[in-house]
């Protein structure tokens, strides 16, 4: 035992725990998160519960199984509940019953011990809908166009609402709010000539006449519209929910209607990836805890992008100017010093600077020259995705930086010589020798400033993003793409849905759901890099031999 | 061949330009660094500017008495005097298209012909309440409004009367009043008053709907039963609860919120300072606190404290003027804590309570000061000098005084806030009220910040160094290709998910299993070691057919059972020891307050956030010692064990300080872990149950919020800089170490 102490195994064993610790908790988080995240998707079977209480009473639970946990018994003493002798522990479960309307909780834990019978009807149906989330029933009747249909014209009428909904959807957002953009842009263009003088009489009439035929369209969209909306309000669907109450739903609110019980397992996993590709591709229901987080994709994707084409050239630059031109003085030691500190000043110090120089500082002197018509309203003033994409450019540029330096250092010298023997000059050398064999390097050093920038929310939330964005930062409106505007972030939206929303029980999966997809993509691009920048060690070592 | 040089001049120009351009742009990192460190400080820079005024303009006035009082409007241009003669005069202080500087813009009679005035009490809102020598009282308020025509915009007086034109009888018996007093609210407007014939009272106009637009009301009167000698002056809160009464050098305090009887609440005498006497008291904005002006040239500020003995007035803190000039006057400013006390002599001195600050002092002009007044915006000073025999000079002062509330003693030091029963160290920069007292004190946030930083670092240090240890010296190079990028990969993840599961999965977790959390630190170790044991015991071809080497993938699923084992045994032990619930028993038996999101939930948390730094940065350290010094070593017969401790770590050891300092770093500097993870609470309290606030956190939370170039946006600035100043000292000095530790080793 002594000498086994002296040897010193026991501490390399300690040290071992402390690699093992990290390989679990990475793995554990990567697995927590994947399988949350994932059953979030999944179509749970749907429960009928008959539960009796203490004094007889007995009731009916209809909703999809949450959790489950044992709590200790002493925990239940003040509950007045009569347990088996000798029981320590009993289960619970979380039980989601939705129908919003007729209960202000839709998440509620059931005691095992009180539940008589545990059943899956198959009749039982989960309607998705716009409002008050889902709900749980049987369905009783099917009206179309106030006449009693049979239940088998279901998919029909949900396909037809479907289509309505369609329609609507692109009047609402393309049609009616192109002319409402352009209304507000002609606005704009009368106030700007009042303010330079130039406000002739013609001018007045010419964008007086502009609007007069915009109105005149939006009344046409308008009545299009209210049309459509009569068409789909005459559908509806009489449902019962679990205490036998009988709910008439509009088929204008309904989403989809799914026979969870009915599924196979080939049928579940249809709706699995269906779910999935609704949660891509759907916007936010319902203050952002339902539906899907297309917007945030999309602005996070557009914030990256334009990061990426502002860092990119500064990066480069900076590294090779470190690598092949700098030499070994003191500049080049506090440049280093310089770079590392970039890396290591905390976030939200960036989104400070951020706010305060290009938000305040130089949006508002670009307001002040070329926005006056928008006074006092701000138009480059105000948070937006340019000055997030600026932000997170600086706060990337050391991880540029270091990466092409790295892929620089490892070109062979003979290279350089060769080139520079033939009679190239230093930027040919560069340009046509050097930069192609570190361009993989580039592209490494790229895809880790996107993955950093993706999951960065702290500075995001000073210079830019917003909990729901009305409008995307790139539309069909001239000029197409609109820097000023606020944008939404599946960074930001995590922290927004798990922590600002009223009702976080509901809205968990769904930010389990997100982390996933965030959690992914960054993973994903982290390897890639890696990968890339392996594949490339290996050819230099090549090379070089 | 011509050509050829051409071309080839273009070449060299081409090359010289580009050198210029990739200097300019590897400059432009360190550029970058100096912007951000120079844009910090100047919107810090304003906070510690010293107080400015200086004079602005000034018009000849010809009124010919005696000015009562004056005042401005709150944009400046319009200034007004009441006269002994009872008229009301606006003159215009800046020249617009129609009216040159000087003019007199209204003048209105608001006595009647032949009657004086005696007295002009300034009440808040700019009331002005008027005594003439009939005695009666007139509550008049000049007001402004603007026009704008064309492109020109002129401010227009009027005066209005908020309790109606006629005369206010305040005395029912009709005495004259020698000393008045006067506040009033929506609802409400209360006078005290002392009458010639020496009696004390309180008479209340109760408006029969509004105030604000209806000047309607009945009187109520009462006498106030206290013998009083002779009094000096009269103040009224303006919530209306209570009323100083000077009397010599005693101040009685009654309050006013008995509709039947007003009794004398306190008494308060300067003990600490006999020999002075009292000259002069205000009301500091909010009413809450009481300045008293003495003949030394000392100014003290009293408020209530709650002691043991109920609320009681306490001496806060003073204020000097001068050495032994009187304070003749005492000024406050309507929405911030500021005065300004004037002294016999004309001296003036400006202080802010709070920050205990003296913010400027000395004499405007060398003429005896006549009326003066604080502008609404208290951007600018006006006051009345005598000149001639009947000629006399209004004059304009701006006042540069945008952040009396910051000093570097209120940020860093116990300040004595209002209401409080000590000085204490308190953030709360907002509340729903205007004449809130903003409490800035950076103590709580930056504790908050080391605190956090320092339970994560207690997590990760020893797990990152022991990994990066064994990865780096005992680990197959097969198996350490695959364990560090999954290592680093960590560092990877979006710590705002690191941060929702620490605040929505992990805290329950460790709320709901606390004896588990200390189990874990017992039986981690022990079960390692265990298996280290049982791993020795263990036959000799065994022991070749899983080398030693592998320990990480051994220890894997122990840990994984040891984990599962500490949460079972979990409510064993609850029920056991804690009487079935530990948080119950740590809050109830204990008596340590528990907050769900706390130290230790941040500290694992962020603790797997700077695992990685920590782990990658020492682990380099660590494996490129060079291979000649432990071979050495271990040639001269060092088990391996000896030879890490002795010889690896101690070579490697300025690299593994600058692994950890980068750690700290980054520690210090994360936002949304923090944010999400704790309450957000800033509290001074070391306790690993209860959470912080942290300056990243906090600005991430006020940030938003606050109003730009206001004194809460310059801290919260402040705040970056001060972060920003720490991960620069931590990194810099990292960086240096790593650059001697690496020409080192190449020289070895």
């Amino acid at each position: 035992m002594k000498t086994w102490f002296k040897s010193g195994s026991p501490w390399v064993w300690l040290s071992a725990g402390g690699v093992s610790i990290s390989l679990i908790s990475v793995l554990g988080l990567l697995w927590l998160i994947a399988s949350r995240g994932l059953s979030y998707f999944w179509p749970s079977d749907i429960y009928q519960f008959d539960m009796q209480d203490q004094a007889g009473n007995k009731s009916t639970v209809i909703g999809e199984i949450y959790d489950r946990e044992f709590i200790p018994a002493e925990q239940l003493a003040h509950a007045d509940i009569t347990l088996a002798p000798g029981t320590t522990t009993v289960e619970r479960l979380l039980v989601k019953t939705g129908n919003r309307e007729l209960v202000s909780l839709d998440f509620r834990w059931l005691l095992v011990p009180q539940i008589t019978e545990t059943t899956t009807p198959e009749e039982l149906v989960v309607i998705e809908r716009r409002t008050n989330g889902n709900f749980y029933g049987f369905i009783e009747e099917l009206i179309l166009d106030g006449q009693l249909v049979p239940q088998s014209k279901l998919p029909e009428l949900v396909s037809r609402v479907e289509h309505f909904q369609e329609q609507i959807d692109a009047l609402q957002k393309v049609d009616i709010g192109a002319i409402n953009y352009q209304l507000e842009r002609l606005r704009l263009k009368e106030r700007k000539h009042n303010l330079d003088k130039t406000l002739t009489a013609e001018v007045k009439a010419d964008i007086h006449g502009q609007m007069a035929t915009l109105k005149s369209e939006y009344q046409q969209l308008e009545s299009k519209l209210l049309a459509l909306r009569e068409e789909i309000a005459r559908d509806q669907l009489k449902v019962r929910a679990m205490d036998g109450q009988v709910v008439t739903i509009n088929f204008e609110d309904i989403l989809k209607v799914t026979f969870n019980n009915q599924l196979g397992l080939w049928d579940k996993t249809g709706v699995f990836f269906s779910q999935v590709a609704a949660f891509v591709v759907d916007e936010p229901r319902e203050a952002n805890t339902e539906g899907g987080v297309f917007p945030a994709i999309f602005g996070t994707v557009l914030m990256v992008l334009l990061m990426t084409v502002i860092v990119s050239p500064f990066g480069v630059v900076a590294a090779i100017y470190l690598h092949e031109y700098a030499g070994n003085n003191a500049l080049t030691k506090i440049l280093r010093i310089a770079v590392i500190n970039l890396a290591g000043v905390p976030s939200i110090v960036y989104g400070v600077f951020g706010l305060g120089f290009f938000v305040y500082m130089v949006g508002g002197s670009l307001d002040q020259l070329f926005y006056p018509e928008n006074l006092p309203s701000p138009t480059f003033g105000t948070p937006g995705v340019l000055w997030s994409a600026i932000t997170l450019a600086i706060l990337t540029l050391p991880v540029v930086i270091v990466s092409t330096e790295e892929g620089l250092s490892r070109i062979p010298a003979a290279m350089r010589h060769g080139s520079l023997a033939l009679g190239a000059t230093k930027v040919e050398t560069l340009w046509r020798i050097i930069l192609p064999i570190a361009s993989p390097a580039i592209m490494t050093g790229i895809i880790l400033a996107i993955a950093r920038a993706a999951g960065e929310v702290a500075p995001l939330m000073l210079v830019g993003v917003v909990k729901m964005a009305p409008n995307l930062p790139l539309d069909g409106n001239f000029p197409f793409l609109h820097l000023d505007r606020k944008f939404m972030h599946l960074g930001f939206h995590i922290y927004d849905v798990g922590f600002q929303s009223p009702n976080v029980e509901a809205a968990r999966p769904l930010v389990y759901a997100t982390a996933l997809l965030l959690v992914t993509i960054i993973v994903a691009l982290n390897m890639t890099a890696v990968s890339i920048r392996n594949r490339l060690r290996e050819k230099y070592r090549m090379l070089e031999h | 061949m011509v050509t050829a040089l051409k071309s080839a001049g273009s070449r060299q120009l081409k090359n010289s330009f580009a050198r210029w351009l990739i200097t300019l742009g590897g400059i432009s990192v360190l550029l970058t660094l100096v912007l951000i460190f120079l844009y910090l400080l100047y919107v810090i820079k304003p906070v510690f500017d010293s107080t400015e005024i200086t004079p602005s303009t000034g018009v000849e006035i010809s009124s010919g008495t005696q000015v009562l009082s004056t005042g401005v409007d709150e944009l400046k241009e319009l200034a007004f005097t009441i006269n002994r003669s009872g008229s009301i005069d606006f003159y215009q202080l800046v020249p617009s298209a129609t009216r040159p500087l000087g003019t007199q813009v209204l003048s209105k009679q608001v006595t009647e012909p032949g009657v004086t005035l005696t007295q002009v009490v300034d009440s808040s809102h700019n009331n002005k309440l008027l005594l003439d020598s009939l005695g009666q009282v007139q509550l008049l308020t000049p007001s402004f409004t603007a026009s704008y025509d064309d492109n020109s915009r002129e401010i227009n007086p009027a005066v209005r009367y908020p309790l109606g034109e006629e005369v206010i009888v305040v005395d029912e018996m009709q005495a004259s009043l020698e000393k008045l007093a006067f506040a009033m609210d929506d609802e409400r407007a209360v006078f005290v008053a002392l009458t010639q014939d020496q009696r004390l009272i309180k008479t209340t106009l109760v408006a029969e709907d509004d105030f604000n637009y209806d000047p309607a009301h009945e009187s109520v009167y009462q006498v106030i039963e206290e013998p009083v000698s002779a009094v000096d002056d009269i103040l009224i809160t303006p919530d209306l609860m209570m009323a100083f009464v000077r009397d010599g050098n005693r101040v009685l305090v009654f309050s006013l919120d008995d509709d039947y009887e007003v009794p004398l609440k306190a008494v308060i005498t300067d003990t600490d300072n006999i020999d002075a006497s009292l000259t002069t008291m205000a009301l500091l904005s909010g009413g809450s606190s009481l300045l008293l002006g003495n003949n030394l040239g000392e100014i003290s500020q009293w408020f209530e404290v709650a002691t043991d003995n109920g609320r009681q007035f306490k001496k806060i803190r003073s204020f000097s003027l001068s050495e032994g000039e009187s304070i003749a006057a005492i000024y406050t400013e309507q929405y911030r804590k500021s005065f300004y006390a004037m002294g016999r002599s004309g001296k003036l001195g400006a202080f802010y309570t709070t920050s205990d600050a003296d913010l400027w002092q000395g004499k405007l002009t060398d003429a005896a000061p006549g009326a003066f007044a604080i502008s609404p915006r208290a951007d600018a000073l006006v006051m009345t000098t005598a000149t001639g025999a009947d000629s006399q000079q209004l004059s304009l002062f701006s006042v540069e005084n945008e952040h009396p509330e910051v000093t570097w003693q209120a940020l860093w030091q116990e300040v004595w806030y209002e209401g409080y029963p000590e000085p204490d160290y308190i953030w709360q920069s907002t509340s729903g009220s205007d004449d809130f007292e903003a409490k800035f004190s950076l103590v709580p946030i930056s504790f908050g910040t080391i605190k956090a930083a320092l339970y994560a670092m207690l997590f990760a240090v020893p797990i990152a160094l022991a990994a990066a240890i064994y990865t780096a010296y005992f680990m197959t190079p097969v198996l350490r290709t695959k364990v560090k990028p999954t290592i680093e990969m960590m560092e990877a993840l979006p710590t705002v998910i690191l941060g929702f599961l620490a605040g929505l999965w992990l805290a329950p977790i460790i709320e709901n299993y606390l004896p588990a959390m200390a189990l874990l630190l017992v039986m981690l170790p022990l079960a390692t070691l265990l298996t280290a044991l049982g791993w020795s015991a263990l036959p000799k071809e065994w022991k070749s057919r899983i080398p030693e080497t592998w320990a990480p993938m051994i220890l894997i699923p122990v840990l994984c059972f040891t984990g599962y084992l500490a949460f079972a045994l979990s409510p064993v032990m609850e029920a056991a020891f804690f009487g079935g619930d530990m948080r119950q028993f740590v809050t109830n038996d204990l008596g340590i307050d528990f907050d769900q999101r706390n130290a230790l939930v941040v500290g694992i948390a962020m603790g797997f956030a700077v695992i990685p730094t920590i782990f990658s940065m020492a682990e380099d350290a660590i494996f490129s010692v060079p291979r000649h010094l432990t071979s050495g070593s271990l040639a001269l017969g060092a088990t391996q064990w000896q030879t890490l401790v002795k010889v690896v770590l101690l070579t490697a050891s300025p690299g593994i300080f600058s692994a950890i300092m980068m750690g700290l770093g980054r520690a210090v500097g994360e936002t949304m872990i923090v944010l999400m993870a704790t309450g957000n609470t800033p509290i001074l309290d070391w306790s690993i149950f209860q959470g912080m606030r942290t300056l990243a956190a906090n600005i991430a939370v006020e940030m938003p919020e606050s109003e730009v170039g206001s004194s809460h946006y310059r801290i919260l600035f402040l705040a970056a800089f001060v972060l920003f100043v720490f991960t620069f000292v931590l990194n810099t000095l990292a960086e240096f170490i790593r650059q001697r530790l690496r020409e080192k080793y190449s020289s070895l």
